[in-house]
């Protein structure tokens, strides 16, 4: 739309056929140039609007919208009908008043959901930022929505990127920024920016006004990781643009104190907007089911009205002489037809008319309970649910796949250290634990080897310390706090002091009883001391160690007793790390007095226990990557002045390589035991779901040293296999590792999530974990929440190359069956569990694969998406609900959820750590995971049936109401002739017998919610739909049918013969019918409080007075129906009680009979459950257990006779040998 | 470590409220400003959190057997009592139609004939009970046609005489007569009122005794005193004029009777009956009720003979008349149907707590044993 579409004068050398016309112009808006002063114009600007309406076009847009609705174009249809004299039933200005009703409630609705939007719209463009001014020569405070392309924007740390735009200038000597992504995509780590290469520089700062270069890139899409164009200085030079040099959206400046970009892309072109798809109009699931059988009852209506024409034609040409009738000469075929609409003015209740507004307000009641269910409050954030989809209520009790994000969602999004084992000595970390001890070392230095052991830990903490890519701010570059994984600074100050690492008894020898003293506390003194005497950086410390100890008892007295010693000046370092796990580890060596205090490419400043500060040579660092599993850092010690290679990485990787060093004979047995020791305990950690981290170190030679620098600069230089040397030189460097000890970290999960998904697994709905996270730590909380159980089996895909893992697919699929063949996966004795990071989900959402993966994940229990981007969580969501056609629900907290929250049938949101994306986005936002559980088990149960039992009785009454005017066509020559007031008529819906449906809706219950959450297999009703199939819609309808047959034809044959009139005759119809209407909820309702009589009471009074006072005061009203005297008369009669009387009661027999019956013989779940909440708790409680029991004898049955349903021959298939060998790598990680 | 050290520490960790996410909050605050004025905690009411105390109705056999009983059998109570009333209301049926040549009527059916009357004689061997309504009957007549009930002018006959200048549009094509004068009371429904009339004698010894009609209060109270009211001109005749009387009408409507003027123009009780449609093609309408005199216990035994001035052509559209003596009781006219369906569903019911008594020993709720 907005591309350029003249073609570029003077660029003759672009190379149009790589861009072609697919690139925009942008220049400095300060530019003379008008012509490109148009171009900057043509483009969108910064302001943002996601409402609906406007002012003025609310009213026509709003109607416009309604009238997609069928029923509404039905009844404005129906209403303009009545106009039309031939074919006109009722008084015109009746049938009007539905369908204004309708129309006017369901606009109000629009117009401040709306409204909502429109405060937050405003809100965002309305903040500021400093935008270059040629007016003025500087940087003015402009609202967001009066930035423009071609702008100079000058951003200062910690503001929010405006639009897209290109990195001119960064205080940065180096010329870079840090941008941090957590709005876009929910990284919370630092990236890095650059400056456009070879921009001139221009003293301090850039002046716009000297910006003459021009810029050509691509047209805006929606690819965050890719930018591309190129940027023609004046001079004709060109420079290659790259994401590297673009400023996104919505992304916030981190560690640099200013920067000045130009604008390339605003308001809706801005990438961050393009990934923002909009919010999906989401139709119910019920509201779709419920739209088929509206379309049954326009069937049957038709079908009605044909039989009424055909009549009406036939009876007027049977008749010989109508002049005393109708003396006019229209044929009876005419006259058939306009009796056809006219049929349809009478029997419009057909359809039902109130149903869609009881829907809209029966969903807000419903909404009005979730709000306030004092169970989804949080204290601590003083916030309630927040329900900002009103319509799909009755989706949550109908879930069939939840989608979780992990971090912020599943866990705290806070990493905590826990425990360590250096040494093959374990120290755990209580955190809040109540026995903060600290560490006894005592009885090591009684044994001697003191030294030894003294140098393990230093070295640990050391590795801990500067093995990683931890960027330190310094205090006067203050940062978003909250993004620390740790809360805040006097939160790590607290835990940090308290911070003990007391022995496991069950590992080291017992005490000593004397001088116990704690190692920690050495330590502590020790670096007490060190600030004392501070020493110079870089002393050689061959004998620190024995000076440790002599300061160490020395100072001991003094600080004996008290509290570990704080250092105020310490605890102003904040740490931004790639992976809260790295903080983690950084925060917890500092606590234990191994400080990094800064990074530079070259030097780590680290301050040891009583050395201070230490300038460590940073010689190399082997990056992460997924391959090795673990990352290096090779540093000159600065106390050994040797070369040291520290290592940290996945347990399985780091055990294997950490090898006895030679040369060291007598340690040799001491390294076996430390490996052994170190893998039970690693073991141990795994078990708690804690991410386990080993670290190794290795004393490089300094020619070992040379030769490996020679061979690895060589990788790093060379052209071709870049990547493939690299790795084999990093791996080369890697062997021979002295195992220090290994970590457990903790993202602590949120308080009762492995209930809660527990829970939902037994309520029959599968949780799938998609997480940007690598797999290790996605199947560690995926462990530590119960989502895998320590029994299930881990099918793990991560090939590379299509073909493979096409192979792999259809090979783990078949395997899977045969598993199921025999019957092992029986619940809770096995189960699959399928683990798909990125790359391999790639290849599997393509065209030729998903039928074979959703195959495949079908079947298993529970599957994990490890690192996958937001796109492909949307693609994963959006692939199951198309294609297996279910209800999904994805929730999760940070903007990177977002557009799988817009794609799902129900989005949740998470309001916390990560910002209000997610949640602006969702359509309900709740504080904790925990909530998920009563939010589906109870509100959704509730919510889905009572708006089911609500349609279905809503479709059954207007049925049965409408059949009996259709009975008494035959009876006035199917003329359309009503026997009932036509008031009356069109009341009776909308009055009479909307409120207790209504009531029915909002309030019925029937389970009651403690029930429902003990017992989740009860959610599965909903789940099948089972309160709403197709066969209990025909089942009502014939129930209805029956009603109005006897509910017409006992008056009829009552009446037969006598001198009763067309009134009199309809009073006594319609008062049974009310009452078989309200007497069918009774039996229908599970729960009847005193609204209920109140409501249902009130209803019958309603009628009658209102029917006796309009037969009173209506002299000359609603002709042709005029009921002047007509119920007055009627209610004095017995006759008029012993009709109602006795149809009441055959109308209702069968349904009645029908419930007894059932309830007695094939009770269902859900009144069992119902039954089990009249109980005393004793009985109460032996039920549950009785249940549970059964639950799980009647699941294995049902499972046999599913294989045996199966009966699929399958030969035996033999795993392809690669992924027996996943498995087994993987195994390891989940035992 | 001492228990006091322990303490300390204890008492260290007790976590302050955390001053931490304070920008996640101030963004909490901006979105829900308007929301979090005070503590946003709902109320823990039992309405709020649905645990308002409710009955649960629940069917089961134990509940459902005994009503079943109760309703069966007192519909078997009201069903006999009904029954009974009704085999105790006498009806005698006549049809006059004049269809078969035997009848005395038959020379009238030929629609050409006017001013025919006729004779239809009958005998009571007991006494018939009064009070005794006299109905006149009419077969396969359609007054509740949808164009034919909306064919009358509400306003007008409500004595709105601008309504008698200009009647509405749905009286058409009784609206006006072809002279464009209007028509009152206009439409087809008045048009085709019911104009045979009756006259029973009881032959005493030869001689014709005339049995006195009663023809007051056969109308609804609330048409004849609210809903008709004639013009309040007097003499009525004027506040007619201008007007023609519908076409199938011997004489106007302010001539129905002239002996009465409580009983003239549109309060005339034949006419008022006549304007309730019936809601079924076959039907009675009273003509008369039998209650003065000797007749104030009934019609004695005897031989009566019912003169019949025939006017009404009911033929051509395939009716029939009849005519109909018959006295009430408290349930209305004679009905076998009403007792005999109490009586069926009343018998159903208990046959149905038979059969849950049965299904309730068989299948006893899981939890009973």
């Amino acid at each position: 739309m907005y591309s350029l579409e003249r073609p570029v004068q003077g660029q003759s050398s672009c190379p149009k056929d790589r861009l072609g016309r697919k690139r925009r112009t942008v220049v400095s808006s300060l530019t003379e140039d008008e012509e490109l002063t148009e171009i900057l114009k043509s483009y969108c600007s910064n302001k943002v609007t996601t409402t609906k309406y406007s002012f003025l076009s609310f009213i026509p847009k709003n109607l416009f919208e309604q009238l997609h609705r069928f029923a509404n174009i039905y009844f404005i249809f129906l209403a303009a009908l009545n106009f039309v004299p031939v074919v006109n039933a009722f008084q015109p200005e009746i049938s009007i008043i539905p369908i204004l009703l309708v129309l006017a409630v369901t606009a109000v609705k629009d117009l401040w959901e709306d409204y909502r939007k429109h405060k937050s719209d405003k809100f965002i463009n309305g903040l500021v930022c400093e935008i270059y001014s040629r007016k003025r020569q500087m940087y003015v405070d402009q609202r967001w929505q009066d930035v423009h392309v071609g702008d100079f924007v000058r951003l200062s740390c910690n503001e929010i990127i405006p639009a897209d735009m290109l990195l001119l200038y960064s205080s940065d000597p180096h010329g870079v920024c840090y941008i941090e992504t957590a709005n876009l995509d929910g990284e919370t780590n630092l990236k890095q920016r650059q400056v456009v290469r070879d921009l001139p520089r221009q003293g301090s700062e850039l002046t716009p006004e000297n910006f003459h270069s021009r810029i050509e890139c691509e047209n805006p899409n929606n690819d965050l990781s890719r930018f591309r164009g190129f940027m023609e200085y004046p001079s004709k030079a060109r420079v290659g643009l790259h994401n590297n040099n673009l400023l996104l959206r919505s992304c916030t400046i981190r560690n640099t104190e200013t920067v000045i970009g130009i604008v390339v892309y605003a308001g809706h072109e801005t990438k961050a907007m393009k990934n923002n798809n909009g919010p999906r109009y989401k139709r119910s699931k019920l509201e779709r089911r419920l739209n088929v059988d509206v379309l049954w009852s326009v069937v049957l209506l038709v079908i009605m009205c044909l039989t009424a024409a055909i009549g009406h034609g036939l009876w007027l040409r049977n008749l010989k002489d109508n002049s005393f009738l109708i003396p006019d000469t229209t044929s009876p075929a005419l006259s058939g037809f306009y009796l056809f609409w006219t049929m349809i003015i009478v029997l419009q209740v057909l359809i039902p008319i109130s149903l869609y507004v009881s829907i809209e307000i029966v969903k807000l009641c419903q909404i009005f309970f979730i709000q306030n269910d004092v169970d989804f409050y949080n204290e601590y954030m003083d916030s309630r649910i927040q329900c900002r989809a009103l319509n799909i209520t009755e989706d949550l009790g109908q879930i069939q796949y939840v989608f979780s994000d992990k971090t912020g969602t599943l866990t705290e999004n806070k990493m905590v250290f826990r425990r360590c084992t250096i040494a093959g000595v374990e120290y755990p970390h209580e955190e809040n634990g109540e026995k903060s001890k600290y560490i006894f070392l005592h009885n090591i230095f009684h044994q001697g080897d003191a030294s030894m052991e003294l140098t393990y830990i230093v070295d640990f903490f050391m590795a801990l310390a500067i093995c990683n890519t931890v960027v330190v701010s310094s205090p006067n570059q203050p940062r978003h706090v909250s993004r620390t994984p740790l809360k805040s600074l006097e939160d790590i100050k607290m835990l940090f002091q308290r911070f003990g690492l007391p022995r496991f008894s069950t590992l080291s020898p017992p005490h000593t009883t004397e001088s116990p003293r704690s190692f920690t506390r050495r330590l502590f003194s020790r670096g007490k001391a060190a600030s004392f005497t501070p020493r110079l950086d870089g002393v050689p410390g061959e004998d620190g160690d024995q000076g440790y100890e002599e300061e160490g008892d020395g100072l001991e007295n003094s600080n004996g007793g008290e509290g570990p010693p704080s250092e105020p000046g310490a605890d102003e370092l904040i740490y931004e790390a790639e992976s809260p796990d790295e903080a983690a580890l950084v925060h917890a060596a500092r606590a234990y007095r191994c400080t990094l205090q800064g990074r530079s490419l070259e030097r780590l400043l680290v301050e040891l226990p009583g050395m201070g500060s230490l300038a460590v040579r940073l010689l190399h660092i082997l990056p992460f990557d997924s391959t090795r599993k673990r990352m290096s850092v090779v540093v000159r010690h600065p106390l050994t002045n040797q070369v040291v290679v520290y290592t940290k990485g996945a347990d399985s990787v780091i055990m294997d390589l950490a090898e006895s060093p030679k040369g060291a004979e007598q340690s040799d047995g001491r390294q076996g035991h430390i490996r052994e020791q170190t893998q039970k305990h690693l073991d141990n950690y795994a078990r708690e779901g804690l991410r386990t981290l080993c670290i190794a170190k290795k004393v490089q030679t300094s020619t070992e040293y040379e030769i490996w620098l020679k061979r690895h600069a060589f990788a790093e230089t060379s052209i071709e296999n870049r990547e493939e040397l690299l790795l084999e030189s990093a791996q080369r460097l890697e062997t021979n590792l002295t195992l220090l000890g290994a970590t457990g970290i903790e993202d602590r999960l949120q308080e009762e999530v492995p209930e809660t998904i527990e829970a939902l697994q037994r309520a029959g709905v599968k949780v799938w974990v998609l997480t940007g996270d690598k797999q290790e730590t996605a199947i560690n909380i995926a462990c530590a929440c119960k989502l895998l159980r320590t029994t299930d089996q881990l099918l793990t895909s991560s090939s590379s190359c299509l073909v493979s893992l096409q192979e792999a697919c259809k090979a783990l699929l078949l395997e899977l069956r045969a598993e199921v063949e025999r019957g092992e996966a029986a619940e809770g004795t096995s189960g699959f569990t399928l683990v798909v990071d990125g790359r391999t989900l790639d290849f599997a959402l393509q065209e030729d694969l998903k039928g074979d993966f959703l195959e495949l994940s079908r079947r298993c229990r529970a599957v994990v998406c490890c690192r996958s981007t937001p796109l492909q969580k949307s693609h994963v969501v959006q692939l199951v609900r198309d294609q297996l056609r279910v209800m999904t629900l994805a929730i999760g907290d940070g903007a990177n959820d977002v557009s799988m929250i817009q794609v799902a049938d129900v989005g949740i949101g998470i309001s916390g750590q990560e910002g209000m994306q997610a949640v602006m986005s969702s359509d309900f936002a709740i504080s904790r995971f925990k909530h998920l559980r009563k939010l589906l088990l109870v509100h959704g149960h509730w919510c889905y049936t009572r708006l089911a039992n609500m349609i279905l009785y809503f479709f059954y009454k207007n049925v049965m109401y409408v059949n009996l005017l259709f009975w008494y066509q035959f009876f006035c020559g199917f003329s359309g002739s009503v026997m009932t007031n036509s008031w009356v008529l069109i009341f009776f819906n909308l009055l009479f017998t909307s409120a207790p449906p209504l009531l029915y809706g909002i309030l019925d219950k029937d389970v009651s919610a403690d029930t429902l959450i003990k017992l989740p297999e009860l959610y599965k009703s909903g789940q099948n739909s089972k309160a709403y199939l197709p066969s209990t819609f025909w089942l009502t309808m014939l129930d209805a049918l029956y009603q109005s047959l006897v509910c017409f034809f006992i008056p009829y044959f009552a009446y037969a013969g006598s001198d009763a009139d067309m009134l009199s005759f309809g009073s006594p119809i319609n008062a049974s019918a009310l009452l078989i209407i309200l007497l069918h909820q009774v039996i229908e309702s599970r729960t009847l409080t005193w609204l209920h009589v109140l409501v249902l009471v009130g209803s019958a009074l309603f009628y009658f007075s209102f029917t006796l006072v309009f037969s009173v005061v209506c002299v000359t009203c609603s002709p042709p129906t005029n009921p002047l005297g007509v119920d007055k008369l009627q209610m004095s009669q017995p006759l008029f009680y012993g009709v109602c009387a006795l149809t009441t009661v055959l109308a209702l027999l069968p349904r009645f009979l029908f419930h007894a019956l059932r309830n007695s013989i094939s009770p269902s779940d859900t009144l069992k459950a119902a039954l089990m909440d009249q109980l005393n708790p004793d009985n109460y409680c032996r039920r549950m257990q009785h249940w549970n029991q059964t639950q799980a004898q009647s699941k294995a049955r049902g499972l046999i006779i599913n294989v045996e349903d199966l009966d699929i021959k399958i030969p035996d298939f033999i795993l392809p040998k690669e992924l027996k060998e996943c498995r087994a790598a993987t195994g390891s990680v989940l035992s | 470590m001492s228990q006091q050290d322990q303490k300390d520490h204890q008492g260290q960790q007790q976590p302050e409220p955390l001053p931490v996410h304070t920008t996640t909050i101030q963004k909490v605050r901006i979105m829900m400003k308007e929301e979090l004025e005070t503590t946003n905690r709902p109320d823990n009411t039992a309405f709020t959190q649905q645990r308002l105390p409710a009955w649960q109705p629940m069917l089961s056999a134990g509940i459902v057997i005994p009503g079943f009983v109760l309703i069966g059998l007192a519909f078997i109570g009201i069903g006999v009592a009904l029954f009974i009333t009704s085999q105790n209301i006498t009806v005698l049926e006549k049809d006059y139609t004049g269809v078969e040549t035997t009848s005395d009527c038959y020379k009238c059916s030929n629609p050409s004939d006017k001013n025919c009357t006729c004779k239809l004689e009958f005998s009571l061997s007991t006494l018939f009970e009064g009070p005794v309504f006299f109905y006149y009957g009419l077969s396969n007549y359609f007054q509740s046609q949808r164009s034919y009930g909306a064919s009358k002018d509400e306003y007008q006959l409500s004595g709105d005489l601008d309504y008698f200048k200009t009647p509405i549009s749905a009286c058409s094509p009784y609206q006006y007569d072809a002279n464009q004068n209007p028509i009152v009371p206009c439409g087809s429904l008045a048009n085709s009122m019911f104009n045979d009339t009756f006259k029973l004698y009881q032959i005493v010894n030869g001689t014709k005794k005339l049995v006195p009609f009663d023809g007051k209060g056969i109308a609804w109270w609330t048409d004849y005193n609210i809903k008709y009211r004639n013009p309040s001109v007097t003499p009525l005749k004027n506040a007619f004029n201008g007007t023609v009387k519908p076409s199938f009408w011997s004489k106007p409507a302010y001539e129905l009777d002239t002996s009465d003027p409580s009983n003239n123009g549109f309060v005339n009780q034949d006419f008022l009956v006549w304007m309730r449609r019936a809601a079924l093609p076959d039907f009675r309408k009273l003509y008369r009720r039998i209650t003065e005199g000797d007749y104030a216990r009934g019609l004695p035994a005897g031989n009566y003979s019912l003169e019949i001035a025939y006017n009404y052509p009911v033929l051509s559209f395939g009716g029939r008349k009849k005519v109909v003596f018959s006295n009430v009781s408290w349930m209305g006219g004679k009905n076998q149907f009403l007792g005999i369906a109490y009586l069926v569903v009343g018998s159903l019911c208990v046959v149905m707590s038979m059969v849950m008594l049965i299904v309730y020993a068989k299948f006893k709720f899981p939890e009973d044993d």
